[in-house]
């Protein structure tokens, strides 16, 4: 069979991200007092689109939804839970990665958005062991190739089955003349220090390595016999168990559906709403305040407590525009409510030591870091009943540009009150971005004393004129430039070719020093596209497109 | 009020906002009167123009000078006369009427409406295309302060000061589309317009000519002849663009720059007149004694003044050009008398350039080659009116003639930058350039000359002597007629 890239691919379905266990095909978690058993054991016919099998554990975009619902409801719905071993259900097979039949048929940017959501997922397990006191840990029951590798890179410990023939092993350059790019390269030498020859060499050896060498060079924390897995890798969850803050007597909180009307062009959600302009390209988003003073016990409101309902949704709304709306190139974003409410629970989230409002700040901190790596140009509009106060004003200063009207629409509301934004504590750290800064320390990078004087003025209503002095919005204008000089702006910014945009904010959003993260999302990553377009992977000789033909890639030898 | 490290303090607000009776201040026809955002811009504006005006503004003190002020755009409207202190001018601002079904007549979005706003994606463009015209407009100004100290008579004086304000107001035509469609940058844009000045090496115009000195009145009239000439072919690619408010104003300018194309060609025309005669009087081409511009000299100034000009069109070869006409900012000199397609993509040209000392021709894609065109409509126009002057010289029994130079002499824009090319149109090198340019340009011992025979006449139908009196006055008044009351100072 000749696999076509690129030319005889299905329409992409419009893909929802809302799952729940009892709708798993892929997945199981079995949940034993304070470890929990992740299992994945893929339903080869389960692919979200027609067209190819998901063999040997394989896996597409569908399977990965599942993995991150499971990881977020571990989170929530499982406090007691303080050790998580993800395995394969497969004789002899964790996993073979990203399916490369799937890969062969997507488009580009297909590719691209699966590539960023499974990133994504990834560094959410890593946030879980590292924030969450939910230690994850690999039990390879047999090879991890490739995707599936990296899935166990993400986890803080490896345990390979030492059969004498299961393997772990990044074949992507040698077989698929592509990148392992959910973050194999990266954490090879950046997380498991591999030395470089060596992660060169097993970068291209198609079969990887097994057992004592696979420890030897790092690869793997342990290699043990069939017999000795089981207690090799319980006896590992219940050392990191006892070493984890999580309470082991809390009630779970149940991440029920998300109540979400879309009618197309206009998306609701209790605390989130957008509307679309196709015409335009854009998307007007507006998170709303909450409604009451924060609760005293938050976890009893569940999914209804504000910052969390918040927060699911605009996840759940991201991802959707990312993955469902290409053309839909700018996103205006807008807080809208009464910045008082949005202070209150502001503190509750700085202050409060609890499991649950633990969980919220780190979730909201995740979602935040999805809006940095969105390829779409963000725009932060304030007027007259804006909200963006202390952890809302995050996604301003996530923004491209902010906007702000000074004083208020004398023609049509002169009764207002003029929009003002808050800073408070919880945005000089509280929610950093990937390449460890907060946003506030990014947008002032290099300029100390800019940074000081924002800091000295937190907890104040800064209207317009302060916002522009202390260099908080792009631009303060009054109501009789305002509407106008936005409509340009964002007609300008729908003319400008979207590439170079994705690529120039990329640039922008992320000053200062590298991390896993940044290194993942721009190095890792951008190489990956970049190799994802070129012939030698996907050219009708390219790698890429003719695995499983019994041709390899025949490649254009010149290096660029 | 707004502050921006870059730019400083916003303009504060000052006062209340209707202060001024913008409909009899400032005569429009853009509602002024209601639109908060243009009364707000002009507000802050308009004193920082009439401080420009009167510190480099015309020089000669005076009561009041017979004007003609633009009140409406109506078929009479703007042809309205009366005397009037120049201070109190009345600085319009009118666009030609709107044809709510007008449509873009090229580029890719030919037959679309014409846009009333402007698009976001042409934003920088079409200001940078505004601003560049808008900074000419003062920039002449600028450079003829002081030739009223030195004016052949009053019926030239005013003629001058009309071309000034009108200089003054096609300034306001640009002002006016930066205030009301650019936002804060368009109005830190029409300040900048004040701040450079012509022949300020700190801050000077944007384009070469509107920073050479003009000298005296022959350069004055080759000025108004040859360089407000090419403002009148630019303003006519901006007269088709899209953007309506722009065409409109354009096309309104369009109608006070014939005036001034009047003034540069009746003037050289009656220097001519007067040269001839002296030729004749005196049986000589040496008329310099006898109080008379040499015909050589005048030839000399016609070659500078259409080479700068000549620079003013830019490359031949510009991406810039091909972008604004496919993107319909700017078309080309009546573009809808054109018989093609109006899109162009497959259309070509032959460019001249120059290769091993040749000149040679290529072939290259017409859309690459639009300020070419613009320019070969110029130098046309340009042609006729050297013939019209040369009838002067055939009628007065002269055998001399006046010519154009040839179009790569002495031009520092292009594909003849860099190279020296003769009037004749050869290529020579550096060392026979030297030992001829003199004869080609005007020496400073020449402008020296000319300025000597530059004395003012103020009296009423007196004319110096190197110029002829013209056939008839201005609005069908007298020759005579009192034009211009100088102030008591301006007559010391």
């Amino acid at each position: 069979m000749t696999v076509t890239a690129e030319t005889a691919h299905p329409a992409p379905p419009v893909v929802r991200f809302a799952t729940s266990p009892d709708r798993y095909r892929h997945w199981k978690l079995e949940v034993d007092g304070a470890v929990a058993t992740v299992t994945l054991c893929v339903d080869e016919h389960g692919g979200l689109v027609p067209g190819y099998e998901l063999k040997m554990n394989s896996y597409d975009l569908g399977v990965d939804i599942e993995l991150y619902d499971l990881v977020q409801r571990l989170r929530f719905e499982h406090p007691e839970v303080k050790a998580v071993v993800m395995t394969g259900g497969l004789d002899r097979m964790f996993c073979a990665g990203a399916n490369i039949r799937m890969l062969a048929q997507s488009t580009h940017a297909w590719k691209v958005n699966f590539c960023k959501f499974t990133n994504e997922t990834r560094n959410g397990i890593e946030d879980a062991t590292e924030h969450s006191g939910q230690t994850w840990i690999a039990a390879l029951n047999g090879t991890a190739a490739g995707g599936g590798y990296e899935l166990a890179l993400a986890c803080d410990q490896i345990v390979l089955i030492d059969d004498g023939s299961s393997a772990v092993s990044l074949p992507e350059v040698p077989l698929l003349g592509v990148l392992p790019g959910t973050g194999g390269l990266t954490r090879v030498v950046d997380k498991r220090h591999v030395r470089k020859d060596r992660a060169d060499l097993f970068a291209t050896k198609s079969e990887g390595y097994r057992g004592r060498t696979a420890v030897e060079w790092g690869l793997v924390d342990a290699a043990v016999p069939r017999n000795a897995l089981n207690g090799e890798v319980a006896r590992r969850a219940q050392e990191a168990a006892a070493t984890s803050k999580r309470p082991s007597d809390a009630t779970g909180v149940s991440l029920t559906p998300l109540e979400r009307k879309d009618d197309g062009d206009a998306i609701t959600y209790p605390y989130v709403s957008a509307r679309i302009d196709r015409a335009n390209h854009r998307v007007e988003i507006t998170v709303s305040g909450p409604h009451d003073a924060p609760p005293a016990e938050p976890a009893a409101q569940g999914c209804d407590y504000w910052p969390l309902a918040v927060t699911r949704a605009l996840d759940d709304l991201i991802l959707h525009l990312r993955t469902n709306e290409l053309d839909l190139g700018i996103w205006v974003l807008r807080a809208a409510g009464d910045p008082e409410r949005v202070l209150a629970y502001d503190a509750q989230l700085r202050t409060v030591d609890d499991w649950f409002v633990n969980e919220v700040r780190h979730y909201y901190k995740r979602t935040l870091k999805r809006l940095d790596v969105t390829s779409r140009s963000l725009i932060a509009v304030m007027e007259p009943g804006t909200a963006f106060a202390g952890l809302l004003a995050e996604l301003a200063l996530a923004a491209d540009r902010q906007y702000m009207l000074a004083g208020v629409y004398e023609d049509r509301d002169d009764d207002a009150e003029p929009a003002t934004v808050v800073l408070t504590p919880s945005n000089d750290g509280d929610y950093p971005m990937g390449n460890g800064l907060s946003r506030l320390e990014s947008r002032f990078w290099g300029h100390d004393e800019d940074l000081t004087a924002v800091r000295a003025r937190l907890g104040e209503p800064l209207d317009a004129a302060a916002a522009q002095e202390l260099g908080l919005v792009t631009m303060a204008l009054d109501d009789i430039d305002f509407e106008e000089e936005l409509r340009i702006v964002l007609e300008e910014r729908a003319s400008l070719s979207p590439d170079a945009l994705t690529g120039m904010e990329a640039n922008h959003r992320f000053v200062g020093p590298e991390t896993l993260e940044t290194k993942i999302f721009g190095r890792l990553t951008a190489w990956q596209n970049w190799i994802f377009i070129r012939p030698n992977a996907s050219g009708p000789d390219g790698a890429l497109r003719r695995y499983g033909t019994g041709r390899k890639g025949d490649y254009d030898l010149g290096r660029v | 009020m707004t502050t921006d490290s870059r730019t400083g303090a916003a303009p504060a607000p000052s006062g209340p906002l209707n202060r001024v009776d913008y409909s009899e201040r400032i005569p429009n026809n853009v509602d002024l009167a209601s639109d908060r955002r243009l009364q707000r811009a002009l507000e802050s504006w308009q004193p920082k123009f009439l401080d420009w005006w009167k510190q480099l503004g015309p020089a000669l003190p005076t009561k009041d000078v017979y004007l003609r002020t633009a009140v409406a755009v109506g078929r009479d409207g703007w042809a309205h006369f009366e005397h009037v202190p120049m201070e109190e001018y009345r600085w319009g601002i009118f666009l030609a009427e709107r044809d709510p079904d007008r449509t873009v007549n090229f580029g890719k979005h030919k037959g679309e409406l014409a846009w009333q706003e402007v698009p976001g994606e042409h934003r920088a463009d079409l200001m940078r295309l505004i601003v560049v015209q808008g900074d000419t407009e003062p920039a002449s100004v600028e450079q003829q302060r002081v030739l009223g100290n030195t004016a052949p008579s009053i019926y030239d004086l005013r003629n001058l000061f009309q071309v000034n304000v009108e200089e003054g107001r096609h300034l306001w035509a640009m002002v006016y589309l930066l205030h009301a469609y650019f936002g804060r940058e368009g109005r830190e844009e029409a300040e900048q317009l004040l701040k450079r000045n012509s022949g300020d090496l700190d801050a000077p115009r944007i384009l070469g000519a509107f920073n050479e000195a003009t000298t005296d009145w022959l350069q004055f009239f080759m000025f108004t002849y040859f360089t407000d000439r090419d403002g009148k072919y630019q303003l006519g690619t901006l007269k088709e663009s899209a953007f309506d408010p722009l065409a409109r104003t354009c096309e309104f300018m369009l109608k006070e720059e014939a005036h001034h194309m009047f003034v540069g060609t009746t003037g050289v025309q009656r220097i001519l007149e007067r040269t001839a005669e002296l030729m004749k009087e005196h049986g000589t081409a040496e008329i310099l004694p006898h109080g008379g511009i040499p015909l050589d000299v005048i030839q000399k100034y016609l070659n500078f003044q259409f080479s700068v000009s000549m620079d003013l069109f830019g490359s031949e070869q510009s991406t810039n050009a091909g972008n604004y006409f496919t993107s319909g900012l700017k078309g080309r000199w009546m573009e809808t008398r054109r018989k093609d397609d109006h899109v162009l993509l497959d259309a070509t040209r032959e460019v001249r350039y120059i290769e091993d000392g040749r000149i040679a021709t290529k072939t290259v894609p017409m859309l690459s080659a639009l300020n070419l065109d613009l320019r070969d409509e110029y130098v046309a126009d340009c042609s006729n009116g050297v013939r019209r002057w040369n009838q002067a010289l055939e009628d007065a029994g002269l055998e001399e003639r006046l010519y154009l130079p040839h179009e790569g002499f002495n031009r520092k824009v292009g594909v003849y930058a860099g190279h020296h090319v003769t009037p004749q149109g050869d290529v020579v090198d550096e060392a026979a350039w030297q030992a001829r340019a003199a004869e080609w340009l005007p020496t400073p011992e020449d402008r020296e000359q000319v300025a000597a025979l530059m004395v003012p006449e103020y009296e009423y139908g007196k004319f110096a002597g190197w110029i002829a009196p013209p056939k008839t006055g201005i609005n069908d008044q007298p020759v005579e007629f009192d034009y211009v009351h100088l102030a008591d100072e301006g007559l010391v």
